[in-house]
Parts: C-alpha cells; sequence; structure tokens
C-alpha cells in the first residue's frame, strides 16, 4: 500500500488549474497553426491568427487566455494499492481548486444553487469523475470547461434503427445548432452506447484524449475524420463569422449499452480546450 | 480588407455607415454588464425605478472579467455568450442603448430592435481574452458591487478590435458568412 499525502494533492491540482488556464496545450496551438494554412476565409484566417497570438500572451505573461476559467472538471484514475494520509480525495481535489482558482487570479464561475445563483466565490465544487485502476500510482486530469461551449452541448437516446446515420445527422446537428455560440473553432468530444448519464461521461471524456490522436477501433476513427470533414463544411468557420474552419477535431469514445437503446451524447468544447494532467 | 477606427460612445451620423463585416477598433468609454446585472436592471425598470446608469447613447460590453493581478488594471476580459441577455436588451436599446459587444446569436427580437432603433451589435472573438485586456486602460466599477465579476464596470478602452455582427439595417455576418463559404 502506497502513502500518499493530501497535502500533495491539494499543491498539484491547484498548479493543474493554473497551467490549464495559462498554457493552452501545444496540440491544440498546433492544430491552430494547421488551420491558418488552409482556411479560405479570410476572417476566418483572421480570426486563427488572433488566438495564436492570444495563446502566445497568456503563456508568456501567465495570465488565463479566457475569462471564464471555467469549471473544474477532473478524471482521477486511482490505484487501487494506494492510500491517501491526511484527508479524502474529494477534499484535497477541492481545496486544490479552490487554491489554484485564488493564487491563479482565476474567475469564480460557480453558484451554489441552480436557481438561487449565488456564487460559491472559490469556484468549488469541482465536478470529479473516479475510475479505479489497477497499480499505485494517482492521475489526475483536470480540464476548465467554459460555460459557452458546455451549453450549447446535447444528449439524445436513439433508437437502435436510426443506425450510425441517425449517430452522424445528431451531432453535425449539434455543431450546426451551436453556430458562433460555442467559440468555434471546436473540439467536439462524442459518446456512443453506455446508458444516460454513462454516454454523456464518454463525450466528456474524449474531450480529454489530445487533438489529433485518434480513437483506437478502426471503425470509430475513420468516423472521427468523416465526421470532422462534414463539420468542416457546414460553413460556420472561426467564431462564425464563416469559413472552412469549424472544428479542430472530433474524439469518439463508445461503450456497451442495451439491446434497445443507442444513446448519443455530443460535449462541445471551445477552441480554449484546457487540459492538464499529473502523475503522482 | 480595411479596419476602421471609431470613436465611443458613438459620433452622431456613424452607426448607420456601419455594415455586417465591418472591423473595427474602438477607443472610448463602454459599460460592462452580463447575466446578473442586466436581471438586476431589468428588475429595477419594471418596479419603475430609475438604472444606475445612464445607457442613452452607450455601449455594454458582455463581460465578467477575471480578477486584476497586482499592478494591472484589468484580468482577462474577453466577450461570453450574448443570447443569454436577449431577453433584457429590446427594454436597454428602447432607453436608447446603442450598441453591445458580445459573441453569438441574438434572437429575432433583438435584431429588430436593432433596427428600430439603429443601433448595432459588434462581436469580439470569444477566447481571445489576454490579447483584449491589452486594450483595455482603466476600469471602475459603477454599479452592482456585489455582484463582483458581474458588477457593472465603466471601461476605457483604446483600439479594441470588434466585427460588426447585426447592422442597423438588418445585415446578419452569421447568415453572410455560412453563404459565403457554400458558395466558394
Ligand atoms: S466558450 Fe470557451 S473560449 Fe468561448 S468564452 Fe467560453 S471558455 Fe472562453
Amino acid at each position: 500500500m502506497r502513502k500518499i499525502s493530501y497535502q500533495i494533492i491539494v499543491d498539484k491540482v491547484s498548479e493543474l488549474c493554473i497551467n490549464a488556464n495559462y498554457e493552452l496545450g501545444q496540440d491544440v496551438v498546433n492544430a491552430f497553426k494547421e488551420a491558418v494554412k488552409i482556411e479560405r476565409s479570410e476572417i476566418g484566417r483572421d480570426v486563427l491568427n488572433q488566438l495564436i497570438a492570444n495563446a502566445e500572451i497568456a503563456a508568456s505573461e501567465r495570465v488565463p487566455m479566457c475569462q471564464d476559467t471555467g469549471v473544474a472538471v477532473f478524471i482521477v484514475e486511482v490505484g487501487q494499492d494506494i492510500h491517501i494520509e491526511g484527508g479524502t480525495l474529494n477534499d484535497a481535489i477541492n481545496e486544490g481548486v479552490k487554491k489554484g482558482y485564488l493564487e491563479g487570479y482565476l474567475r469564480n464561475s460557480i453558484v451554489s444553487h441552480p436557481l438561487e445563483r449565488k456564487n460559491t466565490g472559490d469556484n468549488t465544487p469541482a465536478i470529479i469523475h473516479i475510475e479505479f485502476v489497477p497499480g499505485n500510482q494517482l492521475k489526475i486530469m483536470m480540464t476548465a470547461k467554459g460555460g459557452g461551449a458546455e451549453n450549447m452541448s446535447r444528449m439524445k437516446m436513439l433508437k437502435p434503427s436510426d443506425g450510425i446515420e441517425g449517430v452522424k445527422d445528431f451531432i453535425i446537428e449539434t455543431v450546426r445548432n451551436a453556430g458562433p455560440n460555442a467559440c468555434p473553432p471546436l473540439v467536439v468530444g462524442v459518446g456512443i452506447g453506455g446508458n444516460f448519464e454513462y454516454c454523456s461521461y464518454l463525450a466528456k471524456k474524449a474531450l480529454f484524449r489530445e487533438v489529433g490522436k485518434r480513437s483506437k477501433p478502426p471503425e470509430i476513427s475513420a468516423l472521427e475524420v468523416e465526421l470532422l470533414e462534414e463539420m468542416n463544411q457546414l460553413g460556420i468557420g472561426p467564431q462564425g463569422y464563416g469559413g472552412s474552419t469549424t472544428a479542430l477535431d472530433v474524439k469518439i469514445e463508445i461503450a456497451a449499452c442495451h439491446i434497445a437503446a443507442l444513446p448519443v451524447a455530443v460535449n462541445l468544447n471551445c477552441h480554449a480546450s484546457r487540459h492538464k494532467e499529473a502523475v503522482l | 480588407m480595411s479596419i476602421k477606427k471609431i470613436k465611443l460612445p458613438f459620433e452622431d451620423g456613424i452607426i448607420e455607415t456601419l455594415k455586417a463585416g465591418d472591423r473595427l477598433l474602438l477607443t472610448g468609454t463602454v459599460f460592462t454588464a452580463r447575466d446578473a446585472a442586466h436581471k438586476r436592471m431589468f428588475d429595477t425598470l419594471e418596479h419603475g425605478k430609475t438604472l444606475p446608469i445612464n445607457v442613452e447613447g452607450q455601449v455594454i460590453y458582455y463581460v465578467g472579467p477575471t480578477p486584476a493581478m497586482p499592478g494591472k488594471v484589468i484580468g482577462s476580459a474577453g466577450p461570453t455568450t450574448s443570447g443569454r441577455m436577449d431577453k433584457y436588451t429590446p427594454r436597454l436599446l428602447d432607453l436608447g442603448l446603442k450598441g453591445m459587444i458580445g459573441k453569438g446569436y441574438r434572437s429575432e427580437a433583438v435584431i429588430q430592435s436593432i433596427i428600430k432603433n439603429k443601433a448595432v451589435y459588434l462581436g469580439a472573438i470569444g477566447g481571445s481574452a489576454a490579447l483584449l485586456s491589452k486594450t483595455i486602460k482603466s476600469v471602475e466599477v459603477v454599479a452592482y458591487e456585489d455582484l463582483g465579476t458581474e458588477a457593472i464596470r465603466k471601461m476605457e478602452i483604446v483600439d479594441f478590435p470588434v466585427i460588426v455582427i447585426n447592422d442597423s439595417d438588418g445585415n446578419d455576418l452569421y447568415k453572410q458568412g455560412n453563404e459565403f463559404t457554400n458558395k466558394t
């Protein structure tokens, strides 16, 4: 049984929150640079260049790239042979979020009650998903998920007879419907299968994968490429001002499901696709 | 494509010359307000009271900035999704508000109100908050301080980059943009 101290987790989480908001991943920056070369609209290229400049300023001056520093969402892989000393994992993560959002001058964007809407003042509680895995390590993956793109995300229980065409239509329709609101160019996370809640989780989980990294099953990897091409023909373009770069990538996760079900979830992410991870 | 330099508040006759797709650099004063401030302003008007700021002739920027780091006037400050303010916007336009800066679609009611009141809706690039902050030179909270990031602030901006989305003639960049790409 390996021991990991509560405080080490707090400090690491705080660091992840700050770095996710200041340093856009190289995968996303590279995708911007590739997109500028092929974007057909002049305004579109202009927007992409501004996004590259923005990411550079944020990283070099150590300031948040976007004012919406998001909901802190975590997927934590807990090795079953570890023991956390000094407190619970959930408390450690929330304390880390509080610390990171305060010390990093990040915005507090969480209200404690969905209808009364009073800001909690420290960006907690975080949303935490835990998966148990073999081994004695703790892998913490964090994303700062903005509200604009999250609001345009959708989930639907399709019928098995809707088949692959039904799935594709729903995904494309979601992107079309989001238009400029989700801050395109988008990174599109898709869950297919599972059940009502697990499907949405898969869509979120897909967003944690690097831009440009394909799904393993060959038919799913091919579907990702096909959907990306189709999205980029919608004409929405960077910021919705028109153009051929509506999405930077499409990432799909699948799972087994009930004989009567075909759940599909589309979790949109804006170009500020911020995720960082650490292994303790 | 040329970029026009525009003073805020708008000088007489300028709004009518702005067309969907025009790129502008704005210099002057804007007020910030987003969800909570809009709701409060709306409720204030519903109760027959006067607003804490005079919106006549002014421009509202939909933003909730990050906290300012020591020695800076403001944190990162990019636009938020405008559609959430749609419910409240026609009322403010009827009171003389002349422009809004945000991102994303407006409702048909807002678009009609923009035409009727000879106003304009401007887009700033969502997610380019670090870059936009460099054009903000001073910031002062002028109302609803208790709302924190959602308080109403008066901002002085210099060469703040925007693009015209909905102009006073009813043109819409979001529609034009899609047509443009489908043709090419
Ligand atoms: S959708 Fe993303 S880029 Fe746009 S404002 Fe929200 S967090 Fe920022």
